[in-house]
Protein backbone atom coordinates (compact mmCIF):
# COMPACT_ATOMS: atom_id res chain seq x y z
CA UNK A 1 0.00 0.00 0.00
CA UNK A 2 2.83 2.13 0.65
CA UNK A 3 4.58 1.28 -2.31
CA UNK A 4 1.32 2.03 -4.52
CA UNK A 5 1.52 5.47 -2.86
CA UNK A 6 5.01 6.32 -3.47
CA UNK A 7 4.79 5.14 -7.11
CA UNK A 8 1.75 7.54 -7.49
CA UNK A 9 3.74 10.32 -6.40
CA UNK A 10 6.66 9.73 -8.34
CA UNK A 11 4.12 9.41 -11.10
CA UNK A 12 2.57 12.56 -10.60
CA UNK A 13 5.88 14.33 -10.43
CA UNK A 14 6.63 12.93 -13.88
CA UNK A 15 3.52 13.95 -15.52
CA UNK A 16 3.83 17.33 -13.76
CA UNK A 17 7.31 17.79 -14.90
CA UNK A 18 5.77 17.26 -18.97
CA UNK A 19 3.36 19.60 -18.33
CA UNK A 20 4.84 22.51 -16.48
CA UNK A 21 6.19 23.73 -20.01
CA UNK A 22 3.10 23.76 -21.30
CA UNK A 23 1.66 25.55 -18.67
CA UNK A 24 4.18 28.01 -18.03
CA UNK A 25 7.07 28.19 -20.08
CA UNK A 26 9.72 26.20 -22.02
CA UNK A 27 12.69 28.13 -20.02
CA UNK A 28 11.58 27.78 -16.66
CA UNK A 29 12.77 24.42 -15.52
CA UNK A 30 15.95 25.45 -16.98
CA UNK A 31 16.08 28.75 -14.27
CA UNK A 32 14.93 25.88 -11.79
CA UNK A 33 17.88 24.10 -12.12
CA UNK A 34 19.87 26.69 -12.28
CA UNK A 35 18.89 28.14 -9.03
CA UNK A 36 19.00 24.45 -7.92
CA UNK A 37 22.81 25.27 -8.62
CA UNK A 38 23.52 22.74 -11.43
CA UNK A 39 26.21 24.68 -13.55
CA UNK A 40 25.04 23.41 -16.73
CA UNK A 41 22.66 25.65 -19.39
CA UNK A 42 20.23 23.80 -21.75
CA UNK A 43 22.67 23.95 -24.80
CA UNK A 44 25.57 22.71 -22.69
CA UNK A 45 23.34 19.76 -21.08
CA UNK A 46 22.50 18.55 -25.19
CA UNK A 47 25.80 18.52 -25.71
CA UNK A 48 27.05 16.87 -21.79
CA UNK A 49 27.93 13.45 -21.88
CA UNK A 50 26.30 11.55 -19.68
CA UNK A 51 28.84 11.82 -16.89
CA UNK A 52 27.43 15.06 -15.94
CA UNK A 53 24.45 13.47 -14.97
CA UNK A 54 25.62 12.63 -11.68
CA UNK A 55 25.59 16.22 -10.60
CA UNK A 56 22.25 16.32 -11.51
CA UNK A 57 20.88 13.07 -10.09
CA UNK A 58 20.64 14.77 -6.19
CA UNK A 59 18.34 17.11 -7.63
CA UNK A 60 16.15 14.43 -9.40
CA UNK A 61 16.20 12.34 -6.39
CA UNK A 62 15.47 15.47 -4.64
CA UNK A 63 12.65 16.44 -6.75
CA UNK A 64 10.82 12.91 -6.83
CA UNK A 65 11.39 11.61 -3.64
CA UNK A 66 13.54 10.02 -1.31
CA UNK A 67 14.49 6.91 -3.53
CA UNK A 68 16.94 7.12 -6.19
CA UNK A 69 16.35 5.84 -9.36
CA UNK A 70 18.00 4.96 -12.68
CA UNK A 71 17.11 5.35 -15.76
CA UNK A 72 18.10 1.45 -16.63
CA UNK A 73 16.19 0.22 -13.48
CA UNK A 74 13.31 1.81 -15.45
CA UNK A 75 14.17 0.03 -18.85
CA UNK A 76 14.77 -3.25 -17.66
CA UNK A 77 11.63 -2.95 -14.82
CA UNK A 78 9.90 -2.09 -18.24
CA UNK A 79 11.56 -5.32 -20.23
CA UNK A 80 11.70 -7.97 -18.03
CA UNK A 81 9.11 -10.18 -16.61
CA UNK A 82 7.67 -9.38 -13.42
CA UNK A 83 4.62 -10.34 -11.26
CA UNK A 84 2.95 -7.73 -10.86
CA UNK A 85 1.31 -5.23 -13.63
CA UNK A 86 1.83 -1.61 -13.33
CA UNK A 87 -0.60 0.96 -14.15
CA UNK A 88 1.71 4.23 -13.74
CA UNK A 89 0.68 6.59 -12.07
CA UNK A 90 -3.07 4.42 -11.19
CA UNK A 91 -1.49 2.05 -9.31
CA UNK A 92 -0.07 -1.78 -9.87
CA UNK A 93 -2.03 -4.93 -10.01
CA UNK A 94 0.04 -7.78 -8.38
CA UNK A 95 -1.00 -11.35 -9.83
CA UNK A 96 -1.50 -13.99 -7.53
CA UNK A 97 1.41 -16.50 -7.48
CA UNK A 98 0.81 -20.55 -7.37
CA UNK A 99 2.21 -23.59 -5.40
CA UNK A 100 5.07 -25.18 -7.98
CA UNK A 101 3.77 -27.71 -10.18
CA UNK A 102 6.28 -30.31 -10.35
CA UNK A 103 9.21 -28.49 -8.82
CA UNK A 104 8.55 -25.20 -11.21
CA UNK A 105 7.03 -21.96 -10.06
CA UNK A 106 4.16 -21.20 -12.41
CA UNK A 107 2.58 -17.90 -10.91
CA UNK A 108 1.62 -16.00 -13.10
CA UNK A 109 3.62 -13.13 -14.66
CA UNK A 110 3.48 -10.28 -16.57
CA UNK A 111 4.19 -11.74 -19.92
CA UNK A 112 1.79 -14.63 -18.94
CA UNK A 113 -0.90 -12.39 -19.32
CA UNK A 114 -0.41 -10.51 -22.22
CA UNK A 115 0.51 -14.47 -23.65
CA UNK A 116 -3.23 -14.82 -22.98
CA UNK A 117 -4.53 -11.37 -23.57
CA UNK A 118 -3.33 -12.12 -27.27
CA UNK A 119 -4.78 -15.68 -27.01
CA UNK A 120 -8.39 -13.96 -26.20
CA UNK A 121 -8.07 -11.74 -29.01
CA UNK A 122 -6.80 -14.16 -31.69
CA UNK A 123 -10.05 -16.42 -30.10
CA UNK A 124 -12.43 -13.61 -30.42
CA UNK A 125 -10.98 -11.98 -33.63
CA UNK A 126 -11.04 -15.76 -35.34
CA UNK A 127 -14.26 -17.04 -33.97
CA UNK A 128 -16.03 -14.48 -35.66
CA UNK A 129 -13.72 -15.01 -39.26
CA UNK A 130 -14.45 -18.30 -38.69
CA UNK A 131 -17.88 -18.06 -38.60
CA UNK A 132 -18.15 -15.61 -41.62
CA UNK A 133 -16.05 -18.32 -43.47
CA UNK A 134 -18.34 -21.16 -42.50
CA UNK A 135 -21.34 -18.79 -44.02
CA UNK A 136 -19.48 -17.97 -46.77
CA UNK A 137 -19.84 -19.59 -50.39
CA UNK A 138 -17.44 -19.52 -53.52
CA UNK A 139 -19.38 -16.95 -55.34
CA UNK A 140 -19.81 -14.40 -52.14
CA UNK A 141 -17.25 -12.14 -51.29
CA UNK A 142 -15.85 -11.97 -47.88
CA UNK A 143 -16.11 -8.61 -46.35
CA UNK A 144 -14.74 -6.67 -43.27
CA UNK A 145 -12.94 -8.10 -40.64
CA UNK A 146 -12.82 -11.60 -42.45
CA UNK A 147 -11.47 -9.73 -45.63
CA UNK A 148 -8.51 -7.84 -43.75
CA UNK A 149 -7.32 -11.58 -42.37
CA UNK A 150 -7.86 -13.06 -45.39
CA UNK A 151 -5.06 -10.73 -46.92
CA UNK A 152 -2.74 -12.43 -43.94
CA UNK A 153 -3.87 -15.76 -44.32
CA UNK A 154 -3.54 -15.80 -47.92
CA UNK A 155 -0.61 -14.35 -47.43
CA UNK A 156 1.21 -16.57 -45.28
CA UNK A 157 -0.57 -19.94 -47.32
CA UNK A 158 0.85 -18.73 -50.45
CA UNK A 159 3.68 -16.77 -50.30
CA UNK A 160 5.03 -18.41 -46.99
CA UNK A 161 3.65 -22.30 -46.52
CA UNK A 162 3.02 -23.39 -50.60
CA UNK A 163 6.61 -21.68 -51.65
CA UNK A 164 8.92 -22.85 -49.05
CA UNK A 165 7.27 -26.26 -48.31
CA UNK A 166 5.84 -27.20 -51.57
CA UNK A 167 3.95 -30.56 -51.48
CA UNK A 168 2.18 -30.90 -48.05
CA UNK A 169 2.02 -27.83 -47.08
CA UNK A 170 -1.23 -28.12 -45.99
CA UNK A 171 -0.58 -30.38 -43.28
CA UNK A 172 2.06 -27.31 -41.68
CA UNK A 173 -0.11 -24.48 -42.12
CA UNK A 174 -2.29 -24.48 -38.84
CA UNK A 175 0.54 -24.10 -37.03
CA UNK A 176 2.46 -21.57 -39.27
CA UNK A 177 -0.57 -19.42 -39.09
CA UNK A 178 -1.04 -19.85 -35.57
CA UNK A 179 2.44 -18.83 -35.14
CA UNK A 180 2.63 -15.88 -37.36
CA UNK A 181 -0.86 -14.32 -35.74
CA UNK A 182 0.56 -15.22 -32.22
CA UNK A 183 3.85 -13.73 -32.94
CA UNK A 184 2.18 -10.24 -34.79
CA UNK A 185 0.03 -10.24 -31.90
CA UNK A 186 2.39 -10.04 -29.09
CA UNK A 187 4.83 -7.44 -30.76
CA UNK A 188 1.91 -5.29 -31.41
CA UNK A 189 0.38 -5.23 -28.01
CA UNK A 190 3.83 -4.72 -26.86
CA UNK A 191 3.89 -1.30 -28.10
CA UNK A 192 0.47 -0.22 -26.59
CA UNK A 193 0.47 1.84 -23.52
CA UNK A 194 0.77 -0.38 -20.36
CA UNK A 195 1.54 -3.76 -22.70
CA UNK A 196 4.29 -5.94 -22.50
CA UNK A 197 6.20 -7.15 -25.19
CA UNK A 198 6.03 -10.98 -24.59
CA UNK A 199 7.46 -11.81 -27.17
CA UNK A 200 10.72 -9.42 -26.11
CA UNK A 201 11.03 -12.95 -23.46
CA UNK A 202 13.32 -15.85 -24.23
CA UNK A 203 11.32 -18.23 -22.70
CA UNK A 204 8.41 -17.63 -24.80
CA UNK A 205 10.76 -16.88 -28.30
CA UNK A 206 12.24 -20.41 -26.96
CA UNK A 207 9.09 -22.07 -26.92
CA UNK A 208 7.75 -21.42 -29.95
CA UNK A 209 11.31 -22.28 -31.74
CA UNK A 210 11.47 -25.24 -30.03
CA UNK A 211 7.87 -25.62 -31.58
CA UNK A 212 9.25 -25.21 -34.95
CA UNK A 213 12.03 -27.47 -34.27
CA UNK A 214 9.91 -30.68 -33.31
CA UNK A 215 7.74 -30.26 -36.01
CA UNK A 216 10.76 -29.75 -38.19
CA UNK A 217 12.54 -33.18 -37.36
CA UNK A 218 8.53 -34.55 -37.60
CA UNK A 219 8.53 -33.24 -40.84
CA UNK A 220 11.84 -35.09 -41.58
CA UNK A 221 11.32 -37.90 -40.04
CA UNK A 222 7.82 -38.48 -41.61
CA UNK A 223 10.12 -37.59 -44.86
CA UNK A 224 12.69 -40.26 -45.15
CA UNK A 225 11.97 -42.65 -42.55
CA UNK A 226 14.13 -43.35 -39.60
CA UNK A 227 17.22 -44.63 -42.06
CA UNK A 228 16.94 -41.55 -44.32
CA UNK A 229 16.76 -39.22 -40.89
CA UNK A 230 20.20 -40.90 -40.08
CA UNK A 231 21.91 -41.08 -43.47
CA UNK A 232 20.91 -37.13 -43.39
CA UNK A 233 22.74 -36.69 -40.32
CA UNK A 234 26.44 -37.77 -41.79
CA UNK A 235 25.36 -35.28 -44.80
CA UNK A 236 26.07 -38.21 -47.53
CA UNK A 237 29.99 -37.92 -47.06
CA UNK A 238 32.52 -41.08 -46.43
CA UNK A 239 32.02 -42.96 -43.17
CA UNK A 240 36.08 -41.63 -42.39
CA UNK A 241 34.20 -38.15 -42.17
CA UNK A 242 31.39 -38.97 -39.91
CA UNK A 243 33.51 -38.19 -36.82
CA UNK A 244 33.18 -34.53 -38.00
CA UNK A 245 29.99 -34.13 -40.25
CA UNK A 246 27.90 -36.24 -37.31
CA UNK A 247 28.76 -33.44 -34.76
CA UNK A 248 28.68 -30.49 -37.31
CA UNK A 249 25.09 -31.35 -38.45
CA UNK A 250 23.59 -32.25 -34.88
CA UNK A 251 24.64 -28.91 -34.29
CA UNK A 252 23.00 -27.31 -37.41
CA UNK A 253 20.42 -29.05 -36.44
CA UNK A 254 19.92 -26.80 -32.70
CA UNK A 255 21.06 -23.17 -34.77
CA UNK A 256 18.31 -23.19 -36.60
CA UNK A 257 15.76 -22.95 -33.53
CA UNK A 258 18.79 -20.87 -31.50
CA UNK A 259 18.74 -18.49 -34.35
CA UNK A 260 14.95 -18.35 -34.13
CA UNK A 261 15.03 -17.37 -30.29
CA UNK A 262 17.47 -15.10 -30.22
CA UNK A 263 16.48 -13.09 -33.65
CA UNK A 264 12.81 -12.43 -32.61
CA UNK A 265 13.73 -11.75 -28.20
CA UNK A 266 16.62 -9.19 -29.10
CA UNK A 267 14.74 -7.53 -31.98
CA UNK A 268 11.84 -7.24 -29.72
CA UNK A 269 13.82 -6.15 -26.87
CA UNK A 270 16.11 -4.18 -28.66
CA UNK A 271 13.43 -1.78 -29.92
CA UNK A 272 11.71 -1.00 -26.46
CA UNK A 273 14.84 -0.47 -24.69
CA UNK A 274 15.93 2.13 -27.85
CA UNK A 275 12.38 3.66 -27.27
CA UNK A 276 12.66 3.98 -23.78
CA UNK A 277 17.01 5.34 -23.82
CA UNK A 278 15.93 8.23 -26.16
CA UNK A 279 12.89 9.00 -23.60
CA UNK A 280 14.85 8.42 -21.31
CA UNK A 281 18.30 11.04 -22.13
CA UNK A 282 15.68 14.18 -21.61
CA UNK A 283 15.26 12.76 -18.23
CA UNK A 284 18.68 12.33 -17.84
CA UNK A 285 19.87 15.71 -19.11
CA UNK A 286 16.56 17.32 -17.40
CA UNK A 287 16.37 19.42 -20.56
CA UNK A 288 12.99 20.03 -22.69
CA UNK A 289 14.70 21.48 -25.81
CA UNK A 290 16.40 17.87 -25.64
CA UNK A 291 12.80 15.92 -25.01
CA UNK A 292 11.03 18.06 -27.60
CA UNK A 293 14.06 17.88 -29.97
CA UNK A 294 15.50 14.65 -29.77
CA UNK A 295 13.69 11.95 -27.18
CA UNK A 296 9.92 12.53 -29.05
CA UNK A 297 10.56 12.62 -32.69
CA UNK A 298 13.17 9.80 -32.73
CA UNK A 299 10.99 7.56 -30.58
CA UNK A 300 8.28 8.24 -32.46
CA UNK A 301 10.14 7.53 -35.17
CA UNK A 302 11.88 4.32 -33.40
CA UNK A 303 7.68 3.41 -32.83
CA UNK A 304 6.64 3.58 -36.30
CA UNK A 305 9.88 1.73 -36.91
CA UNK A 306 8.69 -1.08 -34.10
CA UNK A 307 5.38 -1.05 -35.61
CA UNK A 308 7.01 -2.71 -39.07
CA UNK A 309 9.49 -4.80 -37.33
CA UNK A 310 6.22 -5.99 -35.35
CA UNK A 311 4.96 -7.23 -38.68
CA UNK A 312 8.34 -8.00 -40.25
CA UNK A 313 9.60 -10.64 -37.55
CA UNK A 314 6.58 -12.15 -36.75
CA UNK A 315 6.95 -13.14 -40.94
CA UNK A 316 10.15 -13.96 -40.59
CA UNK A 317 9.98 -16.51 -37.66
CA UNK A 318 7.29 -17.81 -39.80
CA UNK A 319 9.12 -18.02 -43.17
CA UNK A 320 12.08 -19.29 -41.93
CA UNK A 321 10.01 -22.09 -39.86
CA UNK A 322 8.43 -22.76 -43.27
CA UNK A 323 11.90 -22.99 -44.62
CA UNK A 324 13.22 -25.18 -42.24
CA UNK A 325 10.03 -27.83 -42.55
CA UNK A 326 10.61 -27.67 -46.50
CA UNK A 327 14.30 -28.50 -46.48
CA UNK A 328 13.74 -30.88 -43.87
CA UNK A 329 11.04 -32.30 -46.01
CA UNK A 330 12.86 -32.02 -49.27
CA UNK A 331 13.48 -35.32 -51.19
CA UNK A 332 16.27 -36.50 -52.78
CA UNK A 333 16.43 -35.24 -56.29
CA UNK A 334 13.91 -32.74 -54.94
CA UNK A 335 16.26 -29.84 -55.72
CA UNK A 336 16.53 -30.86 -59.54
CA UNK A 337 13.09 -31.03 -59.43
CA UNK A 338 12.40 -28.11 -57.89
CA UNK A 339 14.93 -26.26 -60.47
CA UNK A 340 12.48 -27.40 -63.14
CA UNK A 341 9.29 -25.41 -61.73
CA UNK B 1 21.47 6.75 -16.05
CA UNK B 2 22.26 3.06 -18.10
CA UNK B 3 23.55 0.69 -16.28
CA UNK B 4 25.08 -1.81 -18.71
CA UNK B 5 26.06 -4.68 -16.04
CA UNK B 6 22.71 -4.90 -15.41
CA UNK B 7 21.60 -5.59 -18.66
CA UNK B 8 24.20 -7.69 -19.86
CA UNK B 9 26.28 -9.51 -17.38
CA UNK B 10 22.97 -10.15 -14.44
CA UNK B 11 21.30 -12.29 -16.63
CA UNK B 12 18.16 -10.99 -16.20
CA UNK B 13 17.48 -10.50 -19.71
CA UNK B 14 18.54 -14.12 -20.25
CA UNK B 15 17.19 -15.44 -17.12
CA UNK B 16 15.33 -19.03 -17.65
CA UNK B 17 12.14 -18.92 -16.61
CA UNK B 18 10.07 -22.33 -16.49
CA UNK B 19 6.87 -21.30 -15.40
CA UNK B 20 6.66 -18.77 -18.71
CA UNK B 21 7.89 -21.81 -20.79
CA UNK B 22 5.46 -24.06 -18.93
CA UNK B 23 2.58 -21.21 -19.45
CA UNK B 24 3.95 -20.59 -23.32
CA UNK B 25 3.64 -24.28 -23.91
CA UNK B 26 -0.13 -25.05 -22.58
CA UNK B 27 -0.83 -21.00 -23.99
CA UNK B 28 0.31 -21.49 -27.59
CA UNK B 29 -0.99 -25.38 -28.22
CA UNK B 30 -4.26 -24.92 -27.10
CA UNK B 31 -4.76 -21.73 -28.97
CA UNK B 32 -2.92 -23.73 -32.04
CA UNK B 33 -5.73 -26.56 -31.09
CA UNK B 34 -9.06 -24.11 -30.84
CA UNK B 35 -7.80 -21.74 -34.11
CA UNK B 36 -7.25 -24.92 -36.06
CA UNK B 37 -10.95 -26.37 -35.08
CA UNK B 38 -12.81 -23.13 -35.67
CA UNK B 39 -10.62 -20.53 -37.45
CA UNK B 40 -8.12 -22.41 -39.82
CA UNK B 41 -10.10 -25.14 -41.65
CA UNK B 42 -13.26 -23.40 -42.56
CA UNK B 43 -10.92 -20.50 -43.66
CA UNK B 44 -8.82 -22.53 -45.77
CA UNK B 45 -11.56 -24.64 -47.07
CA UNK B 46 -13.59 -21.68 -48.10
CA UNK B 47 -10.13 -20.28 -50.34
CA UNK B 48 -9.37 -23.74 -51.27
CA UNK B 49 -13.05 -24.23 -52.92
CA UNK B 50 -12.72 -20.26 -54.01
CA UNK B 51 -9.49 -21.48 -55.77
CA UNK B 52 -10.92 -24.18 -57.18
CA UNK B 53 -14.43 -21.94 -58.67
CA UNK B 54 -12.50 -19.61 -60.02
CA UNK B 55 -9.58 -22.57 -61.75
CA UNK B 56 -12.86 -23.98 -63.20
CA UNK B 57 -14.47 -20.41 -63.87
CA UNK B 58 -11.25 -19.54 -65.99
CA UNK B 59 -11.42 -23.24 -67.49
CA UNK B 60 -14.97 -22.44 -68.61
CA UNK B 61 -14.24 -19.83 -69.77
CA UNK B 62 -11.31 -20.92 -71.80
CA UNK B 63 -13.26 -23.40 -72.89
CA UNK B 64 -16.46 -21.31 -74.42
CA UNK B 65 -13.56 -19.30 -75.96
CA UNK B 66 -11.99 -21.81 -77.99
CA UNK B 67 -15.64 -23.16 -78.95
CA UNK B 68 -16.45 -19.47 -79.99
CA UNK B 69 -13.20 -19.48 -82.02
CA UNK B 70 -14.27 -22.75 -83.61
CA UNK B 71 -17.53 -21.70 -84.14
CA UNK B 72 -16.45 -18.41 -86.14
CA UNK B 73 -14.21 -20.60 -87.65
CA UNK B 74 -16.50 -22.85 -88.88
CA UNK B 75 -18.92 -19.64 -90.02
CA UNK B 76 -15.67 -18.24 -91.96
CA UNK B 77 -14.81 -21.98 -93.43
CA UNK B 78 -19.11 -21.67 -94.48
CA UNK B 79 -19.03 -18.39 -95.77
CA UNK B 80 -15.80 -19.02 -98.15
CA UNK B 81 -17.42 -21.83 -99.43
CA UNK B 82 -20.92 -20.41 -100.06
CA UNK B 83 -18.94 -17.41 -101.50
CA UNK B 84 -17.13 -19.75 -103.70
CA UNK B 85 -20.73 -21.34 -104.60
CA UNK B 86 -22.05 -18.51 -105.52
CA UNK B 87 -18.77 -17.51 -107.74
CA UNK B 88 -19.01 -20.54 -108.91
CA UNK B 89 -22.76 -20.94 -110.00
CA UNK B 90 -22.65 -17.08 -111.71
CA UNK B 91 -19.54 -18.12 -113.56
CA UNK B 92 -21.81 -21.45 -114.90
CA UNK B 93 -24.66 -19.26 -115.36
CA UNK B 94 -22.56 -16.94 -117.31
CA UNK B 95 -20.98 -19.53 -119.25
CA UNK B 96 -24.28 -21.55 -120.03
CA UNK B 97 -25.66 -18.07 -121.54
CA UNK B 98 -22.70 -17.47 -123.58
CA UNK B 99 -22.70 -20.80 -124.73
CA UNK B 100 -26.88 -20.54 -125.44
CA UNK B 101 -26.12 -17.20 -127.22
CA UNK B 102 -23.07 -18.79 -129.37
CA UNK B 103 -25.90 -21.53 -130.02
CA UNK B 104 -28.76 -19.28 -130.66
CA UNK B 105 -26.96 -17.06 -132.75
CA UNK B 106 -25.34 -20.05 -134.78
CA UNK B 107 -28.58 -21.31 -135.30
CA UNK B 108 -29.86 -18.01 -136.23
CA UNK B 109 -27.25 -17.90 -138.33
CA UNK B 110 -27.82 -21.37 -140.06
CA UNK B 111 -31.29 -20.66 -140.23
CA UNK B 112 -31.01 -17.29 -141.95
CA UNK B 113 -27.97 -19.10 -143.76
CA UNK B 114 -30.90 -21.73 -145.08
CA UNK B 115 -33.70 -19.68 -145.39
CA UNK B 116 -31.66 -17.05 -147.82
CA UNK B 117 -30.49 -20.13 -149.67
CA UNK B 118 -33.87 -21.55 -150.40
CA UNK B 119 -34.90 -18.02 -150.99
CA UNK B 120 -32.43 -18.09 -153.95
CA UNK B 121 -33.63 -21.15 -154.96
CA UNK B 122 -37.10 -19.91 -155.19
CA UNK B 123 -36.02 -17.21 -156.75
CA UNK B 124 -33.62 -18.94 -159.29
CA UNK B 125 -36.92 -21.64 -159.54
CA UNK B 126 -39.03 -18.47 -160.24
CA UNK B 127 -36.60 -16.74 -162.34
CA UNK B 128 -36.94 -20.06 -164.82
CA UNK B 129 -40.01 -20.39 -164.53
CA UNK B 130 -40.81 -17.02 -165.39
CA UNK B 131 -37.94 -17.20 -168.52
CA UNK B 132 -39.20 -20.47 -169.31
CA UNK B 133 -42.80 -18.73 -169.01
CA UNK B 134 -41.49 -15.35 -170.87
CA UNK B 135 -39.63 -17.54 -173.87
CA UNK B 136 -42.91 -19.78 -174.45
CA UNK B 137 -45.10 -16.17 -174.40
CA UNK B 138 -42.15 -14.53 -176.51
CA UNK B 139 -42.52 -17.54 -178.48
CA UNK B 140 -46.09 -17.24 -178.90
CA UNK B 141 -45.43 -13.62 -179.56
CA UNK B 142 -43.58 -14.22 -181.93
CA UNK B 143 -45.30 -16.65 -183.49
CA UNK B 144 -48.61 -14.14 -183.43
CA UNK B 145 -46.62 -12.21 -184.44
CA UNK B 146 -45.30 -14.08 -187.31
CA UNK B 147 -48.37 -15.50 -188.64
CA UNK B 148 -49.92 -12.36 -188.77
CA UNK B 149 -46.79 -10.73 -190.46
CA UNK B 150 -46.76 -14.04 -192.93
CA UNK B 151 -50.25 -14.13 -193.07
CA UNK B 152 -50.07 -10.84 -194.36
CA UNK B 153 -47.56 -11.50 -196.61
CA UNK B 154 -45.11 -14.64 -196.64
CA UNK B 155 -45.11 -17.96 -196.18
CA UNK B 156 -45.81 -18.51 -192.67
CA UNK B 157 -43.43 -21.65 -192.70
CA UNK B 158 -40.18 -20.56 -193.55
CA UNK B 159 -40.85 -16.79 -191.74
CA UNK B 160 -41.38 -19.27 -188.52
CA UNK B 161 -38.49 -21.17 -189.12
CA UNK B 162 -36.59 -17.95 -189.35
CA UNK B 163 -37.65 -17.29 -186.07
CA UNK B 164 -37.34 -19.72 -183.90
CA UNK B 165 -33.87 -19.78 -185.44
CA UNK B 166 -33.50 -16.36 -183.73
CA UNK B 167 -34.62 -16.99 -180.59
CA UNK B 168 -32.51 -20.07 -180.09
CA UNK B 169 -29.72 -17.69 -180.95
CA UNK B 170 -31.02 -15.27 -178.62
CA UNK B 171 -31.59 -17.70 -175.74
CA UNK B 172 -28.19 -19.65 -176.54
CA UNK B 173 -26.32 -16.24 -176.20
CA UNK B 174 -28.45 -15.35 -173.08
CA UNK B 175 -27.47 -18.28 -171.27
Amino acid sequence: MKRIKLIQVKGFFRIMALLAPLLLNAYLPVQASEEHGAPVSTVAAVNAEVAVDPALEPVHAEATGHEEEKAGDVIMHHILNSHSFSFEPFGTVHLPALPPFFGIDISITKHVVMLWIVSAILLVLFSFVGAAYRKITPRTAPSGVANTMEALVEFIRLDVAKSNIGHGYEKHLPYLLTVFMFILLCNLLGLVPYGATATGNINVTLTLAVFTFFITQAASLKAHGLKGYLVHLTAGTHWALWIIMIPIEVIGLFTKPFALTVRLFANMTAGHIVILSLIFISFILKSYVVAAAVSVPFSIFIYLLEIFVAFLQAFIFTMLSALFIGLATVHEGGEAEAAHH
Amino acid sequence: MLTSGNILLAGSLLSPEPGLIFWTTITFVLVLIILKKIAWGPIISALEEREKGIQSSIDRAHGAKEESEAILRQNRELLAKADAEADRVIREGREYAEKIRAEITEKAHQESQKMIEAAKNEIEQEKRRALAELRNEVADLAVRGAEKIIRGALDADVQKKVVDSMIQDLSTNRN
